[in-house]
């Protein structure tokens, strides 16, 4: 019940910022938009690339957002008070998960509506696989969000923790340069990134009608990273501070 | 009558600095006692270290029985601490409701928690709307909503209008009577009137723990102010173990 007051909470704070709706609506259907008229004649690059990024916005969006909402959890003490409440470290973790989990799937659901029926993006698989995918990579996002908050004292220092965590997995994902051109250590190091998997989960879904056990497999690759983030978040969780 | 609070030989370090030097008090229950010092004397520390979020170094610290801190005690604890700590993009009774929540109480109890503070007028603005005063009752009201039996406020009253807090000091009151026990600090030494006991903690060391008129009657002055003092110069001035610190005399 406290876990789901608390999803509830986090998404009533989300609900009186009526302009950070607006952008995480708007802002991934925007670049999509762009990417479209970037790409405009050749729609086999536009489908390689949209069903990537449909999967990379809510990750990136959700890992600024969280690691700014738990930084200011612990700044204006509301951490320490809920740590004296009788909250469970977890029901404040997952109910962030949950938040904005749903977050996600609002702004995958216009996004992907976007692509698909605007902008008329071609993948072999069914459109809701793309969304649960995408779904899967916000909660990721906002689980390294979580632990990244706890090593950051100033907003300044949050924000810059996005190029330090994504942005590499970005770069290495496979999406500039296809993961089996990399240099061998560079792929090694592309196989432990978590959004590796998310990205390969997408293009499945992007060359295959049904979904594939590649696809599964890497869901659950995802899924067991942000279990492993949200673990070591709640390590960094202290009830009694010096 | 029993003891709610127990603290034996409590050592406080934040950071190289200590700030508890082996504090020892014993707290009624049911009772309001007021926790005064200067600013950096140690006040908030030790209500930390009572609500048991403070890391201590040695020492006890004992909450209805059990050590401060113990997962059963937070059903049974309230916080207020100094800075107010509510979420600043909710309104007032979507707070009150969250922290009411996280007790397992309902609507009902957080709008009254909320009224209790008077803050009924602004229930539906943000917090973060809202003048400083107001928003500490906010964060109070939040404290308060599941009428704890341990309820530690920090400085609860610091910028409020004397009509209210005349009316806070009242809500204390009705909260001690019926069977919470109050530790609450503050700069005010008119306050200090209306507490049961007082503790008053100069460079992380008690000078007094006694009723307002026994600290007054062994000062041998009717003013806390005055009382204070003289109790601070018994104790010979310069503090022994802060040596190199800046001394404060309280205002």
């Amino acid at each position: 019940m406290i876990l789901l007051h608390t999803t509830g909470r986090i998404l009533r704070q989300l609900r009186h910022d009526r302009r950070t709706v607006a952008m995480l609506v708007a802002v991934p259907t925007l670049l999509l938009t762009l990417l479209y008229f970037m790409y405009d004649g050749q729609p086999g690059v536009f489908d390689h690339i949209a069903l990537i990024m449909l999967g990379v916005f809510p990750f990136i969006i959700m890992f600024l957002i969280t690691s700014i909402a738990m930084l200011r959890e612990r700044t204006t003490g509301t951490l320490e008070r809920l740590l004296t409440t009788p909250l469970r470290k977890t029901d404040l973790l997952f109910g962030y998960g949950l938040a904005f989990g749903v977050a996600a799937a609002v702004q995958a659901g216009f996004a992907s509506a976007l692509a698909y029926l605007v902008l008329d993006l071609d993948t072999q698989g069914a459109a809701g696989y793309v969304v649960m995918i995408a779904v899967a990579n916000a909660v990721l996002g906002m689980a390294l969000g979580l632990l990244a908050s706890a090593f950051a004292k100033t907003e300044f220092q949050a924000v810059q923790f996005m190029p330090v965590l994504a942005v590499p997995q970005l770069l290495l994902c496979g999406l500039f340069v296809p993961r089996d051109l990399m240099a061998g250590w560079l792929q090694a190091i592309s196989d432990v990134l978590p959004l590796t998997y998310a990205v390969e989960a997408l293009q499945e879904v992007g060359a295959h009608a049904e979904p594939t056990g590649t696809m599964w497999r890497d869901f659950a690759i995802v899924a067991g990273a942000v279990v492993v983030a949200l673990v070591a978040a709640a390590g960094t969780l202290r009830r009694r501070t010096p | 009558m029993t003891s709610a609070i127990e603290v034996a030989d409590l050592v406080v370090h934040r950071g190289a600095r200590p700030v508890l030097h082996g504090l020892s008090c014993t707290i009624p229950e049911g009772s309001v006692t007021g926790l005064l010092g200067p600013s950096g004397s140690g006040k908030t520390t030790l209500m930390r270290a009572i609500v048991g979020v403070q890391v201590v170094r040695s020492g006890t610290v004992t909450v209805l029985g059990r050590p401060a801190g113990d997962a059963k005690l937070r059903s049974q604890i309230g916080y207020l601490t100094q800075a107010p700590s509510v979420y600043a993009d909710l309104t007032v009774r979507e707070n009150a409701r969250y922290f009411a929540a996280l007790y397992g109480l309902g609507q009902s109890e957080a709008d009254a928690a909320v009224r209790d503070v008077g803050l009924e007028q602004a229930g539906s603005q943000l917090v973060g709307n809202l003048s400083g005063g107001q928003r500490s009752r906010a964060s109070l009201a939040c404290a308060i909503v599941s009428k704890p039996k341990v309820l530690v406020l920090d400085e609860p009253t610091v910028g409020q209008d004397p009509v209210l807090r005349d009316e806070l000091w009242a809500q204390f009151r009705g909260l001690a009577e019926n069977g919470s026990t109050l530790v609450v600090s503050s700069h005010v030494m008119d306050e200090a009137n209306r507490c049961d006991r007082l503790l008053l903690i100069r460079e992380g060391s008690l000078i007094a723990d006694d009723t307002p008129a026994a600290v007054k009657a062994s000062a041998g002055t009717d003013d806390l102010d005055q009382a204070f003092l003289t109790l601070i110069r018994r104790q010979g001035v310069p503090a022994p173990r802060a040596a190199g610190e800046t001394s404060e005399v309280p205002s």
